[in-house]
């Protein structure tokens, strides 16, 4: 038994694709559905918290990254350092789900932690290193 | 009747306390309301600030004699390379040098996470600094090698001279190539994933005084947190670009060469950075006041963003192999709205400096003024300006130096 809680994140092409169906009537595996935003024109992500017996849930995964999901388990929480940040903004045009958000007009940065899916985007974009991973 | 105010009244109006100053943003809605010419006659100065990454900035530091005497030849701070091809104890520390053992691009894209901004941040903030120096020995400096441990105050000088700083407006980075690049506009994503850009617009200095009218030689300004001086034109000056209506340069445009005492900075705003795939780097924050001395030089401070363009580059194909076409213009207005139309495309904006932190310079240069502090002073000599003829030269590869 396998229970694991990941991020896929899946292109415009793929969202059409009924994923989660797939990954419960194929390889029986139990999803509960954390997190989601799916777009038709854009690119969507999935937080989920899955489990199965383990020979089904590696073959799942194996399935998600055949069809070019990209999987990653979620693991850490960013922490966004307001002293460090240079307040420009480049990371929120990264963010994948707005946790990093600049106001307007104020043109302020801000983090939401309860947006945030971990994906990782914001880390090596920011010139200030004023995001970080803590585990 | 024209309004027509000089320095020496503005600065006694300031000594009295009794000077008006407003932000470059304030100034908009003073002129809408009040018209040019009373906004003209009550208001003294205008404040202008920005806040990004400045590539061509460095400090000239003096360490002080050791004993014996060390003319040294190689310098590392941190293990930062500074040139020391000056006097024995003097070295000029570059904003972008990165340690020998960086990685660089070799693991590609490289990550340059401590460089010269770094170290500079660290000097101002009083940090110790690992001082590491060779020479080769002389009858006069016959020591050969010094390793120690310097701290700002310690060192006899560090003086900050940007040789280029608060460009005139830049331009607007993408990539239409089908692959990720880094460059010293950020990561930009593949077929117009999105647009970099790079000034503070109606806030910028240089956009506030388009033709150099107040800004020359001598002026003093906020710089690094302290007290500045524009010290000549900066390097890649270059006036004579295509303007809008309003005198606004529609591409980069003029530059600054900036000087001043690090010791009276601050690591606030002065910020080592890092860009993916690119290097290391220093944000500098500068705010330049602009004396309202006639009605045509408080015109030029109403420009607003709608009003001010940048030029679009290809950065993955143009821009490296120095073609000068481009994809349109975009104005600050809608860079700052968070999308931007390209090629019929809708494309997410990326701003590289701090639209925040220019407006905070802009008042703290504002209250500096207001309170006697921070008196304005006459250029020595005005920058090269539009009828100057400058014309920006290429470098040419010649097979013989004919």
């Amino acid at each position: 038994m396998i229970a694991n809680k990941v991020v896929l994140r899946f292109a415009s092409s793929l969202v059409g694709q009924p994923i989660i169906y797939h990954l419960v009537k194929e390889y029986d595996l139990v999803i509960n559905i954390l997190k989601a935003d799916i777009n038709p024109h854009q690119e969507g992500y999935v937080v989920l918290e899955l489990s199965g017996d383990s020979e089904n849930y590696n073959r799942g995964l194996k399935y998600l990254r055949d069809i070019g999901v990209e999987v990653e388990p979620l693991s850490g929480t960013i922490a966004w350092n307001r002293d460090r940040c240079l307040q420009c903004g480049a990371c929120t045009s990264f963010c994948p789900v707005g946790a990093l958000q600049l106001t307007r007009p104020e043109m302020e940065v801000r983090f939401e932690e309860s947006k945030c899916i971990v994906c990782k985007s914001c880390l090596d974009v920011c010139m200030a290193r004023a995001v970080e991973v803590r585990f | 009747m024209a309004i027509e105010k000089t320095y020496e009244e503005i600065n006694a109006r300031i000594k009295r306390g009794e000077a008006v100053v407003v932000t470059a943003e304030e100034i908009i809605e003073i002129v809408a309301e009040k018209g040019v010419e009373q906004a003209a006659r009550e208001v003294d100065v205008v404040t202008t600030g920005t806040f990004g990454t400045m590539c061509s900035s460095g400090v000239f530091l003096n360490f002080g004699h050791t004993k014996p005497r060390i003319k040294m030849n190689k310098v590392y701070l941190n293990g930062v390379p500074a040139y020391g091809g000056i006097a024995a104890v003097d070295a000029y520390l570059g904003a972008t040098a990165l340690p020998e053992s960086d990685p660089e691009n070799r693991v590609y894209p490289g990550r340059f996470l401590y460089g010269g901004g770094h170290v500079i941040e660290d000097l101002v903030a009083g940090k110790p600094v690992k001082l590491e120096a060779t020479g080769y020995g002389t009858d006069c400096y016959p020591r050969r090698r010094i390793e120690t441990w310097i701290t700002l105050s310690h060192i006899n000088d560090a003086i900050l001279f940007n040789p280029r700083n608060a460009y005139q407006n830049y331009s607007v980075a993408v990539n239409l190539s089908n692959r990720t690049i880094y460059t010293y506009m950020g990561v930009l994503k593949p077929n117009l994933g999105n647009a970099s850009f790079s000034t503070s617009g109606q806030l910028s200095p240089l956009m506030n005084d388009p033709y150099y009218k107040t800004i020359g030689v001598g002026t003093r300004i906020f710089l690094g947190g302290g007290i500045g001086y524009v010290a000549w034109h900066g390097t890649q000056h270059n006036p004579c670009v295509p303007r809008g209506e309003n005198g606004v340069p529609l591409t980069g445009a003029g530059t600054l060469a900036l000087i001043g005492d690090l010791k009276q900075m601050k690591p606030e705003w002065l910020r080592g950075t890092s860009y993916l795939g690119y290097g290391a780097s220093l944000a500098v924050g500068v705010g330049i006041p602009i004396p309202i001395l006639n009605e045509e030089i408080l015109l030029y401070t109403t420009v607003k963003d709608e009003d001010l363009y940048a030029t679009i580059q290809d950065y993955s194909s143009d821009y490296p192999n120095r073609e000068g076409s481009n994809l349109g213009r975009v104005s600050y207005a809608e860079l700052r709205s968070g999308k931007i139309t390209v090629m019929g495309k809708e494309v997410p904006t990326t701003p590289l400096s701090s639209y925040l932190k220019a407006r905070e310079i802009a008042e703290i240069l504002k209250e500096w003024i207001r309170s006697g502090s921070f008196l304005l002073t006459e250029p020595v000599q005005l920058l090269p300006s539009v009828d100057s003829g400058i014309a920006l030269k290429g470098l040419e590869e010649k097979k013989n130096n004919g």
